[in-house]
């Protein structure tokens, strides 16, 4: 049985909808209301309240801490000043990644990792031989992100003041209504955003601050697909839909380096030994096999596909992850295509995808398959840089 | 000084604009001349009382065509659209009838009043999907003249008889919107009276026509044509309010070169030897160019910029009788709190927000709307109007101060032309009318009116340069649309004067920020001067 996250006290009566998705065992809303995007519209244009408690959370503290978290990702989690936040893969021996995540230094010898999939045993087996204490808190620390443009007023508002300044992925511990929290100017939709890290058996009363203080600017509780469109546009890949953890991988087909996810600036070859060292640096030397691209598909051809059958276009309006082919302009499959909306924001259809990388590179003319009354056409599309949507206000 | 230009658009409304920037992209030199501070004519934000913003005019966009947006690439410079969730209309009774963007709520929420309704809807909704399919081809082509053979011409209506040929049944119902009165036509379809006065105040928008007028119902299929990302009937509240959309359009203007000079009216345009020749400036400046466009109405254009000699006879006497009586109003309020309408009272503050967050209509019923053009037709603001309402600060908090809200109120009828008095001295009273209306619904609307700004028809003329304050530059009646739009034998946005055109809205397709007109005149000039 799927169970609550610490806040379902106050997600519960808010989901209309009764459309819930099952998230690591957790109930999680998919959407408040049947109409999505109001709460789309909440993280461009005022400020979403997202409860992402399901995500895993482990703490590394102790006097190796740094050595040990240095070891397991791809980034200079050593080099990492305290209150530093970096977003980072993490890779097996052979360099393949297994996940990526968020690694926070709160403190010289106090790191957390946080991520959407497990990684405690990983963590626990690297730390042997090292002095560290590592604790799984996923279960004690409920999180909740607050993005859009008003996310800083209410925040401050919330913390009378005190991240006002914080800086674009830097973490500080501060109160809300009395709690003891840890904000990080982090989040999963491109935009300006902060995520709060709440002992769980506080989360509501942090809930209900925000919602009180968020009135005046139509702070607005969102579930995850609104999310989803938005980390599309911000062109943020997605463990288990834009590629597979190499722990999971089925194929050599499904393995993929860092520098294959477009990751390769979050990995630093030139320090001490880490997992996937030896291996990477022979990866990057022989170049990627295939890359993560955005896709531009374009309207004249895509509504003309409809139009030849009689239709109106038919677009996707919330994220669909049901991968399709993409093929070069020559007919032959190059790829796949695997987040896939169209974006109203940017009145076009969007996707991310994998493709082989001689065909990789921005402005390839491509062709992606859409499915017609049940025909399936190819559209043309262009590959473009996956950070359709990354408004200056997001590190502002 | 005198400056030459490939191109000079005259006024800088949402078409002037779209023209400018196809002209601009085809690599033509254009200037843009805009006699008020700002560009956007009837489509524009003002911010009148610190952090309130007004979307003056014109609030909400469903017809500007996907093919603009995609070409000039808006969003980029800023053009959003927001989600409005659905339509309340408030009842005498305190009940209320709300119609949500889903399909199954609705049919939930009118199965309330009336299952046979609840059922039609479905059908109803069906019908305009393939009727908006079957007219789209229109909005995007030059009207050919029924009364030519010339093959080009001939294809064409080929082409339409064509697209309405593939789906005969729906032929009938398109012959039959054309020539109903919407609420006949509604009437046909449906029993509750909510319901019915609400699609019928569609038919009524901007038209010196009541709901029970033959033709009303064409505009209903005006307001219902439009699409949002392939949804047809979808209405988007603008981020930032329509100024917003005409400053994307600006912006993308500038970008393909453009010029755009605001505080430059034009009072003038030079004629020499049947041509048009450039523009004088008030105030005396002159600028030529080898093509002149006029996105103004076809009275301001062809009345105030030309001077009569230069003009045929026959065709100034079309112009003369070209309709375009004013007939609605506008007010615009800024409010301290959210209206507290007494058909929502039985739900708690949080659960009201999504019923405030659509657009509220204020047409009870057929009879509301038609008494209220009773009053106009003998001219008079009515005295009970029709309202089409909407709260963008709920759902886009850039327009008001945290914690305080604007609303919008289009408002029907005020008609131009008044039986007594002037505007100048009804005006308050007909904002009055509005607000005692309004309070009858939501009984604590005064007590939170900060600041109220009322717009007649004639206000919206001086200010606006709408003649007669229509809001379509001319009446979307079928004598005047299409290959009749404005005039026969000129639908093709050409004018007898030899390199001076027409873009705004008193060319096909019409009015309601479509953008297509400012859009096919470029690609006629582009032709034409290639």
């Amino acid at each position: 049985m799927a169970i609550g996250t610490p806040l379902h006290s106050r997600t519960e009566p808010l989901c209309h909808s009764y459309d819930w998705m099952q998230w690591s065992g957790y109930l999680s809303v998919s959407s408040y209301n049947d109409f999505v995007q109001p709460e789309y519209a909440s993280i461009r244009n005022s400020a979403a309240l997202i409860d992402l408690s399901p995500l895993y959370k482990y703490a590394v503290s102790g006097a190796d801490a740094p050595a040990l978290v240095d070891r397991i990702v791809t980034h200079d989690a050593a080099a990492m000043s305290a209150g530093q936040v970096v977003y980072t893969p993490w890779c097996d021996p052979s360099g393949m990644v297994r996940q990526e995540g968020t690694v926070f230094r709160y403190e010289e010898d106090r790191f957390e990792i946080y991520a959407a999939e497990p990684a405690f045993e990983w963590i626990r087996r690297n730390a042997v031989g090292y002095q560290v204490e590592v604790t799984d808190r996923s279960a004690e620390v409920a999180m909740l992100s607050l993005q859009g443009p008003h996310s800083r007023a209410v925040l401050n508002a919330a913390t009378d003041g005190a991240i006002g300044g914080l800086g674009f992925f830097r973490c500080t511990p501060t109160r809300i209504a009395g709690v003891d929290v840890a904000v990080s100017r982090t989040g999963f939709t491109g935009d300006l955003g902060y995520e709060i890290w709440i002992p769980a058996d506080e989360a509501v009363s942090v809930w209900d601050r925000l919602m009180e203080v968020g009135a005046p600017w139509q702070i607005t509780p969102c579930g995850l697909v609104a999310m989803d469109i938005a980390r599309v546009e911000a062109g943020l890949i997605l463990i288990s839909v834009d590629y597979v953890s190499s722990e999971l991988a089925h194929t050599d087909d499904d393995l993929v380096t860092p520098y294959e996810l477009g990751l390769g600036w979050a990995v630093k070859l030139d320090r001490g030994n880490f997992v996937g060292r030896k291996a990477l640096r022979a990866a990057k030397q022989a170049g990627p096999r295939r890359c993560v691209v955005g896709l531009e598909i374009e309207w004249q051809p895509l509504e003309e596909a409809f139009m030849a059958a009689d239709l109106m276009p038919e677009l996707p309006m919330t994220v669909c992850r049901e991968p399709v082919p993409v093929y070069s302009d020559e007919g032959r499959q190059v790829g796949r295509a695997t987040s896939k909306v169209w974006s109203k924001l940017l009145k076009k259809y969007i996707a991310l995808a994998t493709l082989d990388a001689d065909r990789a590179q921005i402005g390839s003319r491509v062709e992606m398959e859409v499915t017609v009354q049940y025909r399936r056409c190819r559209v043309a599309a262009t590959v473009v840089d996956k950070g359709f949507f990354r408004p200056a206000r997001m590190r502002a | 000084m005198s400056k030459s230009y490939d191109a000079i658009i005259i006024g800088g409304g949402h078409n002037g604009l779209t023209c400018a920037a196809y002209l601009g992209r085809a690599g033509r030199r254009v200037l843009v001349l805009e006699r008020r501070h700002l560009v956007g004519g009837a489509g524009v934000t003002e911010e009148l009382y610190p952090g309130f913003k007004y979307t003056v005019c014109s609030y909400v966009v469903s017809l500007l065509r996907p093919q603009i947006i995609a070409d000039l690439e808006l969003p980029k410079y800023g053009f959003e659209l927001l989600p409005l969730d659905g339509t309340l209309t408030p009842m005498r009774n305190g009940d209320h009838l709300m119609r949500w963007h889903d399909a199954g709520e609705t049919r939930l929420e009118l199965m309330r009043h009336s299952a046979a309704d609840a059922e039609a809807y479905e059908h109803f909704a069906m019908l305009m999907y393939h009727l908006g399919k079957a007219v789209r081809p229109m909005l995007s082509m030059t009207p050919p003249d029924p009364t030519s053979l010339a093959p080009a011409t001939l294809a064409k209506l080929a082409e339409i008889a064509r697209t309405f040929g593939k789906r005969t049944d729906y032929l009938y119902d398109l012959a039959k919107l054309m020539t109903m009165s919407s609420a006949d036509f509604v009437e046909q379809w449906f029993e509750t009276p909510a319901l019915l006065g609400t699609l019928a105040s569609s038919g009524i928008i901007g038209t010196f026509l009541g709901p029970r007028s033959p033709g009303s119902a064409y505009v209903m299929l005006h307001h219902y044509m439009g699409e949002i990302d392939g949804e047809f009937r979808a209405w988007g509240l603008p981020r930032g309010g329509m100024g917003a959309v005409s400053e994307s359009i600006a912006s993308a203007a500038r970008a393909h070169g453009a010029e755009i000079r605001t505080e430059a009216g034009v009072e003038r345009v030079l004629v020499k030897n049947g041509r048009a020749t450039g523009v004088v400036l008030e105030g005396g400046e002159e600028i030529h160019a080898k093509v002149l466009v006029s996105s103004l109405d076809p009275k301001n254009t062809f009345q105030k910029l030309v001077e009569p000699e230069h003009l045929p006879e026959d065709f100034r006497t079309d112009i003369d009788r070209y309709k375009i009586r004013g007939s609605s109003g506008k007010v615009n309020l800024s409010l301290d709190a959210l209206p507290d309408l007494t058909c929502l009272r039985h739900l708690s503050a949080d659960q009201r927000i999504p019923y405030l967050s659509g657009a509220i209509s204020i047409s009870p019923d057929i009879e509301h709307l038609e008494r209220a053009y009773d009053d106009a037709k003998y001219g008079r603001h009515s005295r009970n109007p029709y309202m089409d309402i909407v709260i963008p600060s709920l759902i886009d908090p850039t327009m008001a101060p945290p914690g305080k809200h604007v609303m919008s109120l289009f408002c029907a009828y005020a008609p131009y032309e008044l039986a007594e008095g002037t505007w100048e001295d009804n005006r308050e009273a007909f904002g009055d009318a509005v607000i005692d209306t309004l309070a009858e619904f939501a009984p604590n609307i005064k007590d939170i009116i900060l600041h109220r700004q009322v717009l007649s028809p004639w206000d919206m003329e001086q200010q606006m340069g709408l003649t007669q304050g229509n809001i379509f530059h001319g009446e979307l009646t079928l004598e005047q649309l299409f290959f009749l739009r404005p005039v026969a034998g000129y639908a093709d946005f050409t004018t007898p004067l030899r390199r001076f055109y027409m873009c705004g809205s008193g060319c096909h397709p019409g009015g309601g920020i479509m953008g297509a007109p400012g859009q096919l005149a470029a690609q006629r000039i582009i032709s034409d001067t290639a």
